[in-house]
C-alpha cells in the first residue's frame, strides 16, 4: 500500500492558510472551475455517490445517496445547511478545517450545494468556534468579491448565497432537525422522522444537512477523482450485505492521557492502538489505557484489549460500541476510577437533553441523580441494575425517543456498566460498606443536578 | 426609552434578507443585543419580537431554552468558560473551575463584585488537544493549571 498523504490538512501549516491567496496558491478553487465547466449537476451527485463518500458527522450515511433524497424536478427552494455545530466531546476536527483551511470547507459547500440544486447554503456554527467565525465570514466575503458566490458564479448560470448562522450553546443543533428548527427560529428540539429532512427539511423546504469534513471531502474528491479516494481505507465487508465501506481520509481527534493529543488525519482504518502509540506518542505518565472512547462520548468505551480494534465506521460496533461516531478518541488511563468517568458522562447528557422526550428527560436526569448518591459514597449495587435498566429503555434503539442523544447516553452507560462493573462494584463496597446490600427506595441527594 | 439602540435594530434589520420568514433572524437578534449589553433584558425580547413580527413569547421560548443568554443583569466585561466535558475533566479541568470559583468568591454563572468577569461551566469546547481549557471572551487559554488561571485572572485585573 503507498505511503498515506494528508490531504484535508495538508496546507494549514501555510502563514495565513484561512486566505483566499494562500488558498488559490495551492490549487483552490480548481475544481469549482473545473466542475462548474465540465460537469452537470447530476453527474457531479453521481460522482460523489460512486465515491462511497459517507458523512464524517457520526452517523456514516453515505453522503451521495442522501443528496439523491431530494425530490425530483423540485421548484426550489433547495436549503444546504452545513452542521458545524462539533459538540460531541472529545470532538475538535471540524474547528480545524473551519480555522485553518475555511475556503477548504466553502468550496466544498460550494461543490455539494451545485450537486443538489440548493440556492442557498447556511453554516450552522457553534458559538463556541469565535475564530472559526471570524475566518469563515472573511473567507465568504473573499468568495462573493471573488465571483465563487452569489449570482451566475464564473459564468455558469449557477447562483448560491452563503451566509453563516451561529448557535447558542446547545449539543442538540448537532442533530439534524433540531438544528434546522434552531435556525428557523425555535427551541431546537428534534422533528419526528419522516417526513426526512430532504423532503420537508428548513423552512418546510427540501434540505440536506452535511458535515463540516464531509464538504471537505467533496472538494477532495472533485480535484482527485472516485479512484483515488477509494485507493484509501477499507472496502465493504463481503460477509456484510449493508456494508457501504469505509473509504478516504479521516481527520481522528485525539486527547485525554496521551502524550500528544491532536487532529491527526489518516486513512479510515487505522486501529485505536495505532492512534494512541504511532500519532499520540501512547499513553502518558508510562501508564496503561484502562478505556478509551472510540468516536465521542456517545460511542461507548473500549477496553485496553479492545484497542485493536480498527475505527472504520464498522470496528466498533464489533465490540459493543455505538459505532464510529466523529472519530475523537479520548484515553483514560489506568488510574481513573469509572465511576468518576461515568459521572462525568451522565451529567453531559443531562445537561444537553432538550427535554422534549420523557424517557430521555427523565432517563439522563435519574441515572446523573444516582452516580451523584454512588459517587458520594451512598450506592448500593441495586443502583447498578437501575442504571442499567435506564441504559436499556432510552433512545432511538428501543424505540422510546424521537432522535439519538439518549442512545448517546445511553451507550456509555451499557458499556461502563458490562465492561467495567469490577469498578463500579468495588467503588459501592468500599465506600458504603454498611448500606451497599440495601435494596429499599432511597432519596436522591439534595442538590443533585446537571446546571 | 427602547433598550435597543438604532444601530442595534439596524443591525437587527439586516439579517432579515438572508432568510425567508423573519422568525429566522431570532437568534442572530439575541446575539446582536447580548453582544452589546451582555444580557437580553425582557424589554429586548419585546422589542426584537416588534421588528420580527412575532410574539414576544416565541422570542422568549427560543431564547429561555438556550443556557447562553442573560436576562436578570448583564454579565461580566469578560465571560470565561471552563470545560468540564470528559477530555478537559481527564486532565483537572473540574479542579481548576474549583479554585477559580473558589479564588474569586462566586459560582459558575456569577459575576464578580467588580463586573470584570463572569465564571461559566461549558460543556466540551471543543479544544480538547489543549485539555483543561478556558474560553474567555475570544480568547482561548490552553492547558489550564491552577497557577496559569490565577496569572490569566491577574493579567485582567491589570487591564483594568
Amino acid at each position: 500500500m503507498p505511503k498515506f498523504e494528508p490531504v484535508l490538512m495538508a496546507n494549514m501549516h501555510r502563514p495565513d492558510s484561512h486566505t483566499l491567496k494562500v488558498y488559490e496558491s495551492t490549487g483552490g478553487y480548481q475544481a469549482l472551475k473545473k466542475v462548474l465547466k465540465e460537469s452537470t449537476q447530476e453527474s457531479f451527485r453521481d460522482l460523489i455517490k460512486n465515491s462511497g463518500l459517507r458523512g464524517r458527522g457520526g452517523a456514516g450515511f453515505p453522503t451521495g445517496l442522501k443528496w439523491t433524497f431530494l425530490p425530483k424536478d423540485h421548484p426550489g427552494p433547495i436549503y444546504l445547511c452545513i452542521n458545524a455545530d462539533e459538540s460531541e466531546p472529545g470532538t475538535f476536527n471540524n474547528r480545524y478545517l473551519m480555522e485553518l483551511d475555511p475556503h477548504q470547507v466553502i468550496e466544498g459547500t460550494i461543490l455539494s450545494s451545485f450537486a443538489t440544486k440548493a440556492s442557498t447554503a447556511y453554516i450552522y456554527l457553534r458559538i463556541e468556534y469565535p475564530t472559526c467565525y471570524e475566518h469563515l465570514e472573511a473567507a465568504i466575503a473573499e468568495c462573493y468579491a471573488a465571483g465563487y458566490l452569489g449570482k451566475n458564479i464564473l459564468g455558469s448560470g449557477y447562483s448560491l448565497d452563503m451566509y453563516m448562522h451561529r448557535g447558542a450553546a446547545a449539543y442538540i443543533c448537532g442533530e439534524e432537525t433540531g438544528l434546522i428548527e434552531s435556525l428557523e427560529g425555535k427551541r431546537a428540539w428534534p422533528r419526528i422522522k419522516p417526513p426526512f429532512p430532504a423532503v420537508e427539511g428548513l423552512f418546510r423546504k427540501p434540505t440536506v444537512v452535511n458535515n463540516v469534513e464531509t464538504v471537505a471531502c467533496v472538494k477532495q474528491i472533485a480535484d482527485r477523482g472516485v479512484e483515488w479516494f477509494k485507493s484509501i481505507g477499507v472496502p465493504p465487508d463481503p460477509n456484510n450485505p449493508r456494508d457501504a465501506g469505509s473509504y478516504g481520509p479521516k481527520l481522528y481527534c485525539l486527547s485525554g492521557h496521551v502524550n500528544k493529543p491532536g487532529c491527526y488525519e489518516a486513512p479510515l482504518g487505522i486501529t485505536c492502538r495505532q492512534l494512541i502509540d504511532e500519532y499520540g506518542g501512547g499513553v502518558w505518565k508510562g501508564r496503561k489505557a484502562k478505556a478509551a472512547i472510540p468516536g465521542g462520548i456517545s460511542m461507548g468505551l473500549l477496553t485496553e484489549a479492545e484497542l485493536d480494534t480498527p475505527l472504520d465506521f464498522n470496528g466498533p460496533g464489533k465490540v459493543g460500541c455505538l459505532g464510529l461516531g466523529t472519530a475523537a478518541v479520548v484515553v483514560a488511563d489506568e488510574t481513573v476510577n469509572m465511576v468518576d468517568f461515568l459521572h462525568n458522562s451522565c451529567r453531559f447528557f443531562a445537561h444537553e437533553s432538550c427535554g422534549q422526550c420523557t424517557p430521555c428527560r427523565e432517563g439522563t436526569h435519574w441515572s446523573l441523580s444516582m452516580l451523584d448518591r454512588i459517587k458520594a459514597g451512598k450506592g448500593r449495587l441495586k443502583d447498578l441494575d437501575l442504571l442499567s435498566e435506564i441504559g436499556n429503555h432510552i433512545g432511538i434503539i428501543p424505540g422510546t425517543t424521537i432522535c439519538g442523544l439518549s442512545d448517546g447516553a445511553a451507550w456509555p452507560i451499557k458499556n461502563a456498566l458490562k465492561k467495567f462493573r469490577g469498578d463500579f462494584e468495588e467503588y459501592i463496597k468500599r465506600t458504603n460498606p454498611t448500606g451497599y446490600m440495601i435494596t429499599d427506595a432511597v432519596p436522591a441527594l439534595e442538590g443533585a443536578g446537571s446546571h | 426609552m427602547p433598550v435597543l439602540t438604532d444601530e442595534m435594530t439596524a443591525a437587527i434589520k439586516a439579517f432579515i434578507p438572508r432568510y425567508p420568514n423573519k422568525q429566522a433572524v431570532t437568534l442572530p437578534a439575541l446575539h446582536i443585543v447580548n453582544e452589546r449589553l451582555r444580557y437580553v433584558p425582557l424589554e429586548a425580547v419585546v422589542e426584537i419580537a416588534a421588528i420580527l413580527e412575532l410574539h414576544p413569547a416565541q422570542v422568549q421560548d427560543t431564547l429561555s431554552f438556550y443556557g447562553y443568554f442573560k436576562q436578570d443583569a448583564p454579565g461580566g466585561e469578560i465571560r470565561a468558560w471552563v470545560c468540564r466535558s470528559i477530555s478537559c475533566a481527564l486532565r483537572g479541568g473540574e479542579e481548576v473551575l474549583d479554585h477559580m470559583c473558589h479564588k474569586l468568591g462566586i459560582k459558575p454563572g456569577q459575576t464578580t463584585g467588580d463586573g470584570k468577569l463572569t465564571l461559566e461551566f461549558a460543556e466540551c469546547l471543543g479544544a480538547c488537544e489543549y485539555a483543561p481549557c478556558m474560553l474567555a471572551g475570544k480568547e482561548l487559554v490552553k492547558n489550564l493549571t491552577n497557577e496559569t488561571a490565577d496569572q490569566y485572572l491577574q493579567k485582567l485585573k491589570a487591564e483594568s
